[in-house]
């Protein structure tokens, strides 16, 4: 082969010697399409020159209807003998050369398909296709584009309307119609005899013409035809299906069922006590049961040890940590005279915000002195939060000073204080509600106080809303007379009315309040409207209520300055004397306690989550309709101004002369403080437990053991001045003096003495109130003689209870009462023995006088042991002659007296 | 164990005493059941005991009425559910006895084919 490409290389490159460039170009094999799956084509380009040489050119000779023409071999030769390398269809050359026929075909290639302008097929076969396209192989060629999109594409059906295609005369030859007339027989008897008894009787069948009919057998043309052909018809229908469902409906029906636990009778049980099985079913259970009892009683297996082991590392570490530290102080830096703090309240629901009430710092001459200076100044209780130490929140306007408030358990927007002139003063505080609640989450507000200078930032606080003025006060008249030393709402859980007896209260707030006062009462009172007597009246309230000012609420109107305590009780101390002057109460009641702080805090959450604010449309009681509930303890603790701890009753009884209402006597009367008694608490944790605090010492009690204290304090050195338990330690409490100290009682470590004492401040404190801020940190206000509000932080050991701290504080009170009892019974056998001694030395006497009157018969010794003072001569003269018989025996031993003698002294022995 | 019977607050030492009154009493067992009754009652601790026939039924309480129909259902059917729950298990096997500690009381119940004995006892006094 490479020998033959030599010669034809020469050969060409002999006839192309003027180019020798394109003779390289020469060399290659002319470019067909094989890639393409076209091996015949060769493109081409034609210059417009060729085009015209070979009759060929664009849009004249070759068109779209007509894209190719044939063009005779000899003219190609002749081209490239006359053009040689410049003729276009040089690079075929070979091709040309090689063709076996005559003509060859060359196709106007007008969409560039083969990428020149025109292509040259270069095979017969290949022009023969081109010229006669075969069929087969174009569809084959289609047929195998299609396949792949027949697969992949669904065309779902589309319905088409219904075409006649003659079926439906087909249908209808096919049906068949009824062609005869039906006939219709009717058969008719007689109504009589519907239903009557038929009787059959044998009969001769051929005594009675046409009784008898045959019916014989005998074949029918009609149906001796053979059926060769059968022209069937048949129609697909849809199959349909009717069907109903209907549901049923159900409705709420109201349906009860009791049932009650199966019992045996006591026969049963007794028989059964008897039978066998179960005498040998105790046997033997009982002994696995006491094995298990004893394991118990040995040890407790599941004592948490990590629990007590934690416990004891705890209150080691702490121990050094035992002092209150201070947290925060307010005092009231506007007001121009020097105040003293009478009463300190936490708000119930806002964490942080502490009420506190001021009076001014007088003596009660002084008090009257300055009266009419005192007028011109407002008598306050203020609100503080730990977030603004200097300004007070609210300030609640008083007619006069205010020496104790409450918040109302339900509504803590509703707080009830009491006068130094004997009035009650109720504020709504609703309408300030959000004001008091934004501070706690206003401490970017605070901040921002900070940040202003003082005067920029006291106008905005100081004019507006501060002061709030009370919105209802009792009547000067009917209430009472003197300062009122303290004031509790009764429960939401019940209501008492006029005699004292105690009804369950529906309305579920709290709606009666209970004073003492100086004047010696206590009155209870309802903030509901009384029954009004005529419709009249309450026009006339109406109209008044026009009058008020703007900014007071309207909740307690119907009480303002005409407001009547519902009860008074008078503690009367008999006849002669002066009563009892009542200034601390403590009622036995829930409420009191903070163990239902939760439940007051829901309640109010209630209340301002609802609309209507229960406390706006107050009705008066249903004390009336309710039976009342007789086994309520009506009983209640009083402390006195002279230090009595008195415990009676609120329920009053009808004196039998007059038929008055009379309260009754005193369950009991002790005194046991030494001043004024300005505690009187119930414990937090026992319901029983009350601490009294008076004077210069304190007194634990409990209700219904009322021989005595069950702990009373020896005098302290300084005055007691107020006082509180523990709200976490069942066995702490605190005790606030007249220097400013604070003694710290702990009934688990001293019962003598106060467990520890710290400095507060230089005078008196006047109230102590400690609060529960979360589980690790509480805070205790203590306030001074001087107005300042200390809050302090209470230490881990004093706030945390250890384990057992319950329990073992309530074998302490156990112990106590058990103690007290003690006594009691030793009083009582003290009394017998003295009065057996007594006895007993009564009885020596007789018998001796009785000795002596028969020895010595003396005639006036008989009547000694009826009358005393004959029974003491005797005596002296049974000592002076026992005394006469000694100095004998003495003198006769000294041997001063004669021997004979001697039988008068054997005579006495 | 024998030796800490003995220490327990019963006068009689316990195994013995066992076998003892079913000995002596057999003429009496109304006598008898009410004995072993006191005997578990005056152990320390015990605030009731209950026996309970097989329906769930209490037979001889010390607890007042309402409690002690409470603590037969309720124990009943936990000791029923007890008992198939260690027969399933293992259906060769059987509840022996059943001993509920809880933060106040320790509560047990010895079962059998006819009666249970329910004990409530304070364990930590």
């Amino acid at each position: 082969m490479a020998p033959k490409q030599k010669q034809k290389k020469k050969s060409s490159r002999g006839k192309k010697s003027p180019k020798p460039i394109l003779a390289a170009s020469e060399d290659m094999e002319p470019v067909n399409m094989e890639s393409m799956g076209h091996p015949e084509i060769y493109p081409l380009v034609l210059t417009t020159k060729t085009q015209e040489i070979f009759n060929c050119r664009i849009d004249e000779d070759v068109t779209d209807e007509q894209p190719y023409k044939l063009i005779n071999k000899v003219d190609i030769f002749e081209d490239l003998r006359n053009r040689a390398a410049v003729s276009d269809f040089h690079p075929v050359k070979k091709i040309v050369q090689e063709y076996p026929g005559n003509e060859l075909l060359l196709v106007y290639d007008k969409d560039f398909k083969y990428g020149l302008n025109f292509y040259l097929i270069g095979t017969e076969e290949g022009k023969e296709n081109y010229l006669n396209p075969p069929e087969v192989p174009e569809e084959q060629e289609e047929y195998k584009e299609h396949i792949p999109e027949d697969v992949y594409v669904y065309k779902p059906p589309v319905s088409k309307p219904w075409v006649s295609l003659g079926s439906e005369k087909e249908i209808e030859e096919e049906s068949v119609m009824e062609s005869t007339k039906q006939i219709t027989y009717m058969i008719s008897q007689k109504r009589s005899e519907f239903g009557a008894p038929v009787k059959f009787s044998d009969q001769n069948a051929s005594s009675v013409k046409d009784a008898y009919i045959e019916c014989t057998a005998y074949p029918d043309k009609n149906f001796t035809l053979k059926q060769l052909e059968k022209d069937v018809g048949m129609q697909v229908i849809p199959q349909i299906k009717d069907t109903s469902t209907q549901t049923e409906w159900t409705y709420p029906k109201n349906a009860t069922t009791q049932y009650y636990p199966r019992e045996f009778s006591e026969e049963e049980k007794e028989t059964l006590k008897q039978s066998k099985p179960l005498v040998d079913f105790l046997n033997n259970a009982s002994i696995s049961v006491e094995i298990a009892l004893q394991q118990n009683e040995i040890m407790n297996t599941f004592t948490d040890d990590w629990k007590y082991l934690a416990e004891e590392e705890g209150t080691f570490g702490d121990k050094t940590d035992t002092h209150l530290k201070e947290y925060q102080s307010f005092t009231d830096l506007h007001s121009p005279t020097e105040k003293m703090i009478t009463c300190v309240s936490w708000h119930p629901t806002i964490y942080g915000l502490i009420a506190v009430s001021v009076a001014v710092r007088l003596s009660f001459e002084d008090r009257v002195y300055f009266s009419g200076k005192l007028l011109l100044q407002p008598s306050l209780i203020l609100f503080w939060s730990f977030s603004d130490p200097i300004h007070p929140q609210l300030m609640l306007e008083s007619p006069d000073d205010i020496f104790c408030f409450k918040f109302c358990p339900s509504d803590p927007n509703i707080i009830a204080g009491g006068c130094i002139n004997g009035q009650i003063v109720l504020w709504d505080i609703t309408a300030h509600a959000d004001r008091i609640e934004n501070i706690k989450a206003g401490d970017s507000r605070s901040k921002k106080a900070t940040l202003k200078p003082m005067f920029l930032l006291e106008p905005e606080s100081n004019t507006e809303a501060l002061y709030i003025r009370h919105c209802a006060v009792s009547s000067i008249e009917s209430g009472h007379k003197k300062v009122i030393t303290d004031i509790h709402w009764l429960s939401d859980t019940f209501e008492i009315n006029r005699m004292g007896s105690v009804f369950e209260n529906r309305s579920g707030i709290c709606c009666q309040l209970v004073t003492c006062s100086a004047d010696c009462t206590i009155c209870f009172w309802d903030i509901r409207p009384q029954k009004p007597l005529t419709p009249q009246t309450t026009e006339k309230k109406k109209e008044e209520s026009i009058e008020i000012p703007f900014d007071v609420p309207s909740t307690f109107l119907h009480l303002d300055l005409s407001w009547k305590p519902l009860s008074k009780i008078r503690l009367s101390k008999g006849e002669t004397s002066l009563d009892y002057c009542p200034t601390r109460i403590s009622l036995n009641e829930d409420h009191l306690l903070y163990k239902t702080e939760d439940k007051t805090l829901t309640q109010s959450k209630i209340v301002k989550t609802g609309e209507m604010n229960p406390y706006h449309n107050l009705e008066s009681g249903m004390a009336n309709l309710l039976k009342p509930i007789d086994d309520f303890c009506t009983k209640f603790f009083v402390g006195t101004e002279d230090g009595e701890v008195i415990y009676t009753d609120w329920k009053m009884k009808k004196d039998s002369e007059t038929g008055r209402l009379m309260p009754k006597k005193p369950v009991s009367i002790h005194t046991i403080h030494d001043g004024t008694v300005h505690t009187v608490q119930r414990s937090p944790f026992y319901n029983d437990i009350i601490l009294t605090v008076g004077g210069w010492n304190m007194a634990i009690w409990k209700e219904g053991v009322m021989t005595g204290p069950l702990l009373q304090s020896c005098c302290a050195p300084k005055m007691y001045t107020s006082g509180h338990w523990s709200l976490t330690r069942p066995g702490v409490f605190y005790i606030g003096r007249e220097d400013g100290y604070i003694d710290i009682w702990d009934l688990l470590e001293k019962t003598h003495e106060p467990a520890q004492s710290q400095n507060i401040c230089i005078t008196m404190i006047t109230y102590i109130k400690p609060w529960i801020f979360s589980a690790k940190q509480q805070f205790i206000a203590i306030a001074d003689y001087y107005g300042t509000l200390r809050i302090l932080e209470i230490p881990w050991t004093l706030s945390r209870p250890s384990t057992n701290e319950m329990t073992s504080v309530n074998h302490y009170f156990e112990r106590e009462v058990k103690h007290l009892e003690y006594v009691e019974q030793r009083k009582n056998i003290r009394e017998q023995e003295k009065k057996e001694m007594e006895l007993e030395m009564e009885k020596k006497k007789i018998i001796s006088v009785f000795y002596r009157d028969v020895l010595f018969p003396i005639p006036l010794r008989q009547k000694t042991y009826q009358k005393s003072k004959e029974q003491m001569e005797a005596e002296l003269k049974m000592d002076y002659e026992s005394y006469l018989e000694l100095e004998k025996t003495v003198l006769i031993n000294l041997g001063l007296l004669k021997v004979t003698e001697k039988g008068s002294y054997m005579d006495v022995v | 164990m024998n030796k800490w019977t003995n220490t327990g607050q019963e006068p009689e030492p316990l195994p013995s005493s066992v076998p003892g009154p079913t000995a002596t009493d057999l003429g009496e067992p109304q006598a008898e059941v009410e004995e072993t009754l006191k005997r578990i009652q005056s152990h320390k601790g015990v605030i009731g005991t209950v026996v309970v026939n097989a329906e769930g039924i209490p037979i001889r309480t010390t607890l007042d009425n309402s409690t002690t129909v409470q603590y037969a259902g309720l124990l009943h059917q936990l000791t029923m559910k007890a008992k198939s729950t260690v027969r399933d298990i293992d259906p060769q096997n059987d509840l022996t006895f059943l001993r509920i500690r809880s933060k106040k009381h320790e509560i047990m119940v010895a079962p059998d084919k006819e009666y249970l004995l329910i004990v409530i006892q304070n364990p930590c006094e």
